[in-house]
């Protein structure tokens, strides 16, 4: 029987021809194609809510095109980098990249550095942890809208914090200050972002082996030895994440110089590719300048968080 | 820039073309498609006292016309009611008549192929020239076509605290402030004399339209009814513009209006001794300030009689997506005639855009004296251009605006030459 048996065992071709069958369809449909259903509903979700979108600003950017009633036909010649080129040149957009630029630099070291300070203190079982937990993370669930109410109450002319200030609150008040407008903002943003970073970084922490810090303390470390050369190199990942996050979000900023210092002012200090965006495509019906710097800004962004990657180290833990 | 000019005028063709067959039942005329009837939808802007007239006539149509039934509506949320309806007309969905058109976005409909022009109607421009005499010149398209109808305006003047101005030692009763510069010591000596955080309150944001509530009505007043645009180039940039830019200026500069936006109604709370407001205001105000108005300054003075100012006026239009234009016009005839009119006058208090306000409806005017000085601006009024590209023209105006006379950050002929000339390559594309 055994000698059957192995007289009978299929040569090399017949046994790797089910295999190569089963990678095929591996390869299509992947080990568990049952994985397939249950993500489809948000990859189509991606597909129809930002893929579409996004090719449709690709090819509206490099043609000539208007918003028309449904069935009003009209050419969409197509004009190369002519959008491009309007937009690039404006002064007010390149102004507002800029000052996306001057958010960005404040914004982003003040949300990770006091992110990852406050969680690590957070983690250390401090007393009213679960308190300040909630404290952090309020602005961050509630309503943009509703924070400006009380910042704009906060930081007028004749608002709490000038009148704490008195002389040395500063002419022109914070928001209506062509070099303190932008900062402001960012300093609100970082502050109602801030609970979600905590947060992100708080796991981070929990996957950091408690022995380390043990080590460490044998090794002769005090807390700021122990946090510089334990804690943040065990967060590296969680670091990439918000440092990505917070770009994203700095590049997209709409609401704040919308409400806070009224439509990006004082005279353009505030104004974001955002806001322009939404003022030349719906405002003023020129979609096709609106999508230009759209794209800019999506080529803008991504290049900025491949920095952010590289710098961080992020592709390290691929 | 021709290419653009090119593309509104295919735009146009086919609009027409498709108001004309797509709702003509196979007729294929604009004259089919402009009798057609049956049921239609109507916005109204959702101010407590027009929505309230709009049910009310609609309401009474109604009862007259079960067959052609009409839904009337509040505009649907939005930043404004222009992106409201600018995204109704691209997805379709736009109602056969919105009664709060903006005279400066109804260019931009008119080349997105969303309104019909009411002079293809057999009676249109007839009946509009009946009911609005040459104020509808104004109203006209740059071809002359008529997509707008000219509805009321809300003429603008000075609206002041009568106590506030008493705390002030200024007399309410004859302020006397028809010049800059007995405005500005007025306004100096309000904030002085602490009867006020601000002489007047002008918002200081950047939305596109906010010149028509600073500089436009003075600039009108000024020059005695010179347009923001006339034979196609921007008129601001001489002596009067620069007169108005730097009136406001000092305003700002000696800190009589703030350069921050009021966080609440500064002339309800009196925060603000004065306001740029039209005849809305005595509805929203009566009983809670005693207030008083005069007409918008000049630099060296003008009568009330002789003093123009900027219309602010609200238009009713048809949209390309209506499906029984015939309804839908002859319910815009029915709510825009002399007795509706008087019906909007008396809920709103707002002014019918037609000649002869006073004799028209003279009981009015008698039962609500504070309406009659509006009644008699309306007749010297002037309203926004009607060019393309109107809405970003009026935004880099602003623009230019804010960092001169707001911020004082280029200085004022810098800004009017940089604003001339922004306006004047955007009407030209």
């Amino acid at each position: 029987m055994s000698t059957s048996t192995t007289s009978q065992r299929p040569p090399d071709d017949t046994f790797t021809e089910p295999q190569r069958s089963r990678s095929l369809k591996e390869r299509l449909l992947g080990k568990q194609p049952l994985g397939l259903v249950f993500s489809a509903p948000y990859v189509v979700f991606l597909a129809v809510v930002f893929a579409y979108p996004f090719g449709l600003a690709i090819w509206i950017s490099f043609h000539d095109y208007i918003f028309t009633a449904p069935n009003v036909s009209v050419p969409h010649p197509f004009v190369g980098l002519q959008n491009y080129v309007t937009a690039l040149t404006d002064p007010a957009v390149l102004r507002s990249f800029l000052n996306t630029l001057i958010f960005l630099v404040i914004n982003v070291p003040i949300t990770v550095v006091l992110s990852i300070v406050l969680a690590a203190a957070l983690n250390t079982g401090i007393r009213w942890a679960s308190a300040f937990r909630v404290a952090f993370y309020v602005p961050y669930v509630t309503a943009s809208v509703s924070l400006i109410g009380v910042w704009l109450l906060l930081f007028s002319q004749g608002g709490l914090i000038n009148s704490i200030l008195g002389p040395l609150a500063p002419d022109p008040s914070w928001l209506i200050n062509s070099k303190l407008a932008m900062p402001s903002i960012a300093i609100y943003v970082a502050w109602k972002q801030l609970g979600f970073y905590i947060l992100l970084y708080l796991a981070a922490l929990q996957a950091i082996p408690k022995e380390l810090y043990e080590a460490a303390s044998i090794d002769g470390s005090g807390t700021l030895g122990k946090f510089w050369n334990v804690t943040v190199p065990g967060v590296r990942s969680a670091t990439v994440l918000v440092l990505i996050l917070a770009i994203i979000t700095g590049a997209n900023l709409f609401t704040e110089p919308y409400l806070l210092t009224n439509g990006g002012g004082p005279d353009g200090a505030s104004a974001t590719p955002v806001l322009l965006i939404y003022q030349k495509a719906l405002q003023q019906t020129n979609p096709d300048v609106a999508s230009a710097i759209g794209v800019v800004l999506v080529i803008a962004v991504g290049i900025l968080s491949a920095l952010a990657n590289r710098v961080g180290g992020g592709s390290d833990d691929e | 820039m021709k290419k653009r000019t090119a593309i509104t005028a295919m735009v146009g063709a086919t609009a027409l073309l498709l108001a004309a067959c797509g709702n003509g039942g196979g007729g294929g005329s604009e004259e089919t498609a402009n009798t057609t009837t049956g049921p239609i939808t109507v916005w109204f802007s959702n101010n407590e006292q027009e929505l309230a007239w709009g049910k009310s006539v609609t309401e009474q149509w109604n009862k007259d016309h079960a067959d052609q039934k009409v839904t009337a509506q509040e505009i649907p949320a939005g930043a404004s009611s222009e992106e409201a309806i600018t995204a109704a007309i691209t997805a379709g969905t736009a109602p056969c008549l919105v009664y709060n058109i903006s005279a400066a976005a109804a260019p931009q409909w008119e080349r997105q192929g969303g309104l019909i022009d009411l002079k293809t109607f057999s009676d249109g421009e007839d009946y509009l020239t009946k009911r609005s005499g040459d104020l509808l010149n104004g109203y006209k398209g740059q071809d002359g076509g008529l997509f707008q109808v000219p509805w009321k305006s809300n003429p603008v003047m000075v609206m002041y605290n009568k106590d506030l101005f008493k705390k002030a030692g200024i007399d309410p009763e004859k302020p006397d402030m028809d010049t800059f510069d007995k405005f500005i010591a007025a306004s100096q000596k309000i904030v002085s004399s602490g009867a006020a955080k601000a002489a007047i309150w002008p918002s200081p944001t950047s939305e596109f339209f906010q010149p028509w509530f600073d500089f436009y009505p003075v600039y009108i007043a000024q020059t005695g009814g010179t347009n923001f645009v006339k034979d196609g180039k921007a008129t601001f940039n001489d002596d009067n513009g620069k007169a108005v830019w730097e009136f406001f200026h000092t305003l700002y500069a000696d800190g009589v209006s703030p350069k921050e936006k009021s966080n609440d109604d500064a002339m309800g709370t009196g925060a603000a001794a004065m306001q740029m407001a039209g005849p809305w205001a005595i509805a929203s105000y009566k009983g809670k300030i005693d207030y008083g108005f005069m007409p918008v300054p000049t630099k060296d003075g003008k009568t009330a009689d002789e003093t123009y100012t900027f219309a602010d006026s609200k238009n009713i239009s048809m949209f390309t997506s209506c499906k029984a234009n015939g309804t839908a016009w002859e319910f815009l005839k029915y709510t825009t005639s002399e007795e509706n009119d008087g019906a909007f006058l008396e809920a709103t208090g707002q002014m019918p855009i037609r000649p002869g306000l006073e004799k028209a409806y003279p009981e009015y005017f008698k039962a609500n004296p504070d309406y009659v000085a509006f009644a008699s601006q309306a007749s010297r009024t002037v309203d926004v251009p009607n060019v393309a590209n109107s809405v970003e023209m009026w935004q880099d105006f602003r623009n230019k605006y804010s960092a001169s006379v707001i911020f004082g950050t280029t200085p004022i002929p810098d800004g009017l030459a940089a604003a001339e000339k922004s306006v004047n390559d955007l009407i030209s594309q």
